[in-house]
Parts: C-alpha cells; sequence; structure tokens
C-alpha cells in the first residue's frame, strides 16, 4: 500500500489558495473580482480545516468549514446586493471610483 | 494512487486559482473560481468529507457561483481597465508574495515533517449521519443561531436590493 499524500502538502496547497485570493483582492480593480477572492480565500481556509479534520480523525473540522461555507453564502448574498445598489448609484464597478469613504 | 488524484486536482486548483486573479474580465474569473471549488470537492473527498464535498458542489459552485454570475451579466460588467499602480507594488507584489508563501511552506513543512500520509477511506467520519448527528447534538446553538444569521442575510439582501419607491 502506497504512504498516501502528506498532510503538509494539502496545507501548502490551502496557504496557496489563500495567497492568491490576497493577491487577487489587492491587485483586482473590479469589485466583483475583489469579491471573488474573498471567496477563493475562505475556499483556500476550508481546506486546511478539513485536512486537520481528516489528521485529528474528528467531524469538528468538517462542522466549521460547513459554517464557513453558511456565513460565505449570506456574505455573497449581502455583498452583491451591495454591488447591485453601489452600481445602480454610481454606474461604476471600479473600486478606484468608489472611495468616498476614504477622503 | 491517492498521490496521483491529489496532484492532478491541486494543479487544476492552483491554476484556476491564478486564472481567477489574472483574467480581466470577471466572468472568466468566475468560471475559474468554478473550476477551483470543483478540484476542491474532489480532495475534500479524498480527505473523507464526503458531505461537505457535496455542500461544496451544490453550495458554492451551485448556488454562490450562480449569484455571481447572474449579477455580472446583470450589470453588464466589462473588462477591467488597467490604470497605473505604484511602481512599488507592481515591482515588490509578486515576489513578496512568493515570499510570503515560501516561509508558510517552510514553517508547514517543519510544523508536520512527518505526520503520516492521507489515505483515501481511512477516516470515515464524514458522512451526512455523522456531520448530522454533531450539528445536531453538540453544535446545535451554533446550527440554530446560524440559521437567523442566513435569515437577517436574506433581509438585508432584499433590502438593499429593493428599488427605492418615492
Amino acid at each position: 500500500m502506497s504512504s498516501g499524500v502528506p498532510l503538509s502538502w494539502y496545507l501548502i496547497l490551502s496557504a496557496v489558495l489563500f495567497a492568491l485570493g490576497i493577491a487577487g483582492f489587492l491587485f483586482r480593480r473590479n469589485i466583483i473580482t475583489v469579491f471573488m477572492s474573498i471567496e477563493l480565500m475562505l475556499n483556500g481556509v476550508n481546506l486546511s480545516f478539513i485536512a486537520f479534520s481528516y489528521q485529528w480523525k474528528q467531524v469538528n473540522g468538517h462542522i466549521f468549514a460547513f459554517f464557513v461555507m453558511v456565513v460565505a453564502a449570506a456574505e455573497a448574498a449581502v455583498g452583491l446586493a451591495i454591488i447591485l445598489t453601489v452600481f445602480r448609484n454610481r454606474s461604476t464597478l471600479n473600486i478606484d471610483d468608489i472611495s468616498s469613504m476614504k477622503d | 494512487m491517492d498521490v496521483i488524484l491529489f496532484l492532478i486536482f491541486a494543479v487544476i486548483a492552483v491554476v484556476c486559482g491564478i486564472n481567477v486573479v489574472v483574467q480581466t474580465h470577471p466572468i472568466s474569473s468566475a468560471i475559474s473560481l468554478i473550476g477551483v471549488m470543483g478540484s476542491l470537492a474532489v480532495l475534500y473527498l479524498l480527505l473523507g468529507a464526503e458531505f461537505i464535498a457535496a455542500a461544496q458542489v451544490i453550495v458554492y459552485a451551485g448556488a454562490v457561483m450562480v449569484l455571481f454570475i447572474f449579477v455580472i451579466m446583470l450589470l453588464n460588467a466589462g473588462t477591467e481597465t488597467r490604470r497605473g499602480r505604484s511602481y512599488m507594488a507592481q515591482l515588490l507584489g509578486v515576489p513578496l508574495l512568493i515570499a510570503f508563501l515560501g516561509l508558510m511552506a517552510y514553517f508547514v513543512a517543519r510544523v508536520f515533517p512527518e505526520s503520516g500520509g492521507v489515505r483515501f477511506g481511512e477516516f470515515r467520519g464524514g458522512s451526512a449521519q455523522a456531520v448530522g448527528r454533531a450539528i445536531f447534538t453538540q453544535y446545535l446553538l451554533p446550527f440554530e443561531v446560524i440559521s437567523a444569521l442566513i435569515l437577517i442575510a436574506i433581509l438585508g439582501a432584499v433590502v438593499l436590493a429593493r428599488k427605492e419607491m418615492e
């Protein structure tokens, strides 16, 4: 029987996805893509929850991943509603143009 | 076999993840994100999380991404226009990111040097039955709280997206 995949590979993959999410969050200028980068980060975190759950042979990590999923769905619904409202008022999706809270 | 499956789907996930970041059109990013979520579902299956894998496909790749694509099409979001970034960010961004990743990989490999391999079928506690039992006994209160959160999110989305009525 083969020795299987080291757990650290899963964790490193999770870190890679999280870092890609950070990169998208910082570099992209379209508000929808920024939002998708957040989803990418949440997915990366979920993968390490599941990997640690496997490591300790317990189901608790699955519950946390499930809750993260639920929160992500709620966040997507509210966030996209906010994006719709912003677009209706400003007619732009570029986050450089939506910075009135900064000034 | 485990290693081959892991490598195939990890490479798909990383390539799609890079695609999410570098594509300029939001629809291409969204399609790539679905690729990431699908391959992550397979990895969850390899880790013995059957219920979470199914939920990943149904909730994330299904519901959430359909919502995203719906909004992209509704707003007719076009290709992102390139703006001039600060020279510093262009020069340092990617190397710093790779350095951060390298550091993270190094510490993960140090902390979990020989933590045993992940073999498919060794952990069977991720079935819908086991997850359901945990949710409805040990995690009953968080489950109820999160259902209230979903309700509030629905109401918030409806209120926010409603047309202003004079």
